[in-house]
């Protein structure tokens, strides 16, 4: 068989529907292809932390600027150790739920009203594109005059860190709503509340989520800036004091624990995407 | 002109539209009259862009009419309404809806059947269009001949006094349209619902309709009514029927005419050196 001939999308036949929608090959597909990405991934990663340990090692610097990988995993444990470490994690959790929950709140109704209501954009524009190009973090100083140094002005960067790709994208979700869809939707007499409900809502879907997840980046930064400069408790806080105290192990074992918790919620929302894209043939 | 009897009666119709960044009017179609019989397919030919697909938007009522008089069973046409259903050129169906899910979406949307009515009956539909072991496959799984046949079946299953096809077969390939041609004619047959065709192929409109209509160019009238009296049921060979190809011959030339105005009205528009 040609490589032409093979590649040719073969036709659908009945009751076969569910296997095409699986990835083709020409050539017979190998068990070992399926593991690549994880064993070439562990690989990687592998290879790195032992080049970083023998470099550290070397002790050609001290611990204080360079420690190895295995003195980061001791501080990891003892930082586990204390009492503290689940008032700070449970802190900085709390301000982390709170601002990106409001996020997701206000950002999904004034995205979805931006993108369904151009006039709504058109007045809401200005503010959106002015706040998003300022870093919000400089705002901090302001909160803390306002609020002090509890969590309410986390909260408040939090939130508008992750308030702005949400709202971004969801409104680009329901502008990206197809014209031909929304064509067959008006013919058949559709009322705007249907249409909205289950043609641009769904089809928005992809672009919402991905909001979420960009969101969670800004707000993972919002916790921790927040907490460098003036905090009572957080994990943002163990790493300030920890850097501020030349404590390097500790300080990069909370940005290991910041760095986890970001990749752990934004798998959670990447599966998530997947669950609502089983509509969509696997390209890869 | 006027037929009581006309299922379908244009009278004058004119289309207008703005074109948003020259700031000009636009006459899409000016004064077109015809009529549609119950019970017959007419087939409307033309140019491209002489307004056909536009002309059929209006009868299903998703643009205004600037001037003139449409009707459906007497009542003038002013928005989509549950007694027409249209089958669009690009099948436009939900691709995150399996093939039953978008089978419903037209009775969903005009919300005049009960969910679990609708999908009794879509089963039903969907044999019809040859789909049977489909329902729960996602349209970007179907070919593209599969696709128009889920939105054929969308159109269908809300069971309108008048069906709209706006070149329904246009993207598929040769083979294809034409399994589909004879397809439609097959489901077409069943039911005999008024049916109005928009096509730019002349031999798709002989082969499909009772009557083929052509539309001279932009802006878009009735330049010649073609009776086709073929017998029914119509097999694919009959393309090749001599009385087929007179029929073809005499459309083709009535839209060359079309064609070759512009031409010389180019010529003509050149100043003298």
């Amino acid at each position: 068989m040609s490589i032409k001939e093979a590649d040719r999308v073969l036709p659908v036949t009945a009751g076969e529907s569910n296997a095409t929608r699986e990835k083709r090959s020409v050539v017979q597909p190998s068990r070992i292809k399926q593991y690549e990405p994880l064993v070439l991934g562990t690989v990687s990663v592998v290879l790195a932390l032992t080049a970083w340990q023998l470099v550290a090692n070397a002790r050609i610097y001290s611990i204080l600027f360079l420690p190895g990988p295995w003195d980061v995993a001791q501080a990891f444990v003892k930082l586990f150790q204390t009492d503290d470490i689940w008032l700070d994690i449970g802190t900085s959790g709390m301000e982390m739920g709170i601002g990106y929950g409001m996020a997701i709140g206000v950002g999904l109704v004034l995205g979805m009203l931006m993108g369904w209501y151009t006039r709504f954009q058109y007045a809401l524009d200005p503010f959106v594109n002015f706040f998003y190009s300022t870093p919000r973090i400089v705002l901090i100083p302001l909160f803390i005059l306002w609020w002090g140094i509890e969590m309410p002005p986390k909260i408040a960067v939090i939130f508008l860190g992750a308030l702005f790709p949400i709202i971004i994208n969801t409104m680009a979700g329901v502008r990206n709503t197809e014209a031909a869809l929304l064509r067959v939707a008006r013919s058949f007499g559709a009322s705007d509340a249907l249409i909205f409900r289950r043609v641009v809502l769904p089809g928005s879907v992809p672009f919402i989520l991905t909001g979420f997840r960009l969101g969670i980046g800004h707000a993972l930064t919002g916790v921790v800036v927040a907490e460098l400069i003036a905090a009572k408790h957080g994990v943002g806080q163990i790493i300030a004091i920890a850097g501020q105290t030349f404590q390097t192990p500790k300080m990069l074992a909370g940005v290991i624990l910041i760095a986890c918790t970001g990749m752990l919620l934004t798998t959670i929302l990447q599966r998530i995407e997947n669950r609502f894209q089983t509509w969509r043939p696997q390209i890869r | 002109m006027y037929d009581r009897s006309a299922k379908l009666s244009a009278k004058g119709v004119v289309i207008e539209y703005w074109l948003q960044r020259s700031r000009t009017l636009f006459t899409a179609v000016q004064g077109v009259d015809l009529t549609v019989r119950p019970g017959e397919l007419l087939a409307i030919v033309g140019p491209s862009g002489c307004g056909k697909t536009t002309f059929l938007n209006a009868v299903d009522g998703l643009i205004p009419i600037a001037g003139g008089n449409l009707t459906l069973d007497g009542r003038e046409i002013t928005r989509p309404g549950p007694d027409r259903a249209m089958v669009f050129q690009q099948p436009g169906l939900l691709p995150w809806r399996t093939v039953l899910g978008n089978v419903i979406f037209g009775v969903e949307a005009q919300g005049t059947m009960s969910k679990k009515e609708s999908i009794a009956r879509a089963k039903h539909q969907i044999e019809l269009v040859g789909l049977a072991g489909f329902e729960d496959a996602y349209p970007l799984e179907l070919s593209g001949g599969m696709q128009q046949r889920v939105n054929l079946a969308r159109a269908l299953l809300t069971d309108p006094e008048m069906l709209l096809l706006d070149e329904p077969f246009a993207a598929l390939d040769a083979q294809t349209r034409e399994m589909m041609q004879l397809e439609l004619l097959k489901i077409w047959s069943q039911t005999r619902k008024t049916a109005l065709f928009i096509t730019h192929d002349i031999k798709e409109a002989i082969y499909l309709s009772d009557r083929v209509i052509v539309f001279t160019r932009r802006p878009g009238r009735v330049k010649d009514e073609v009776e086709i009296k073929l017998s029914r049921p119509r097999d694919l060979r009959v393309k090749r029927d001599p009385q087929f190809l007179t029929y073809e011959d005499r459309i083709w030339e009535s839209i060359q005419e079309e064609l070759a105005v512009p031409a010389e009205r180019l010529i003509a528009g050149v100043p003298a050196a």
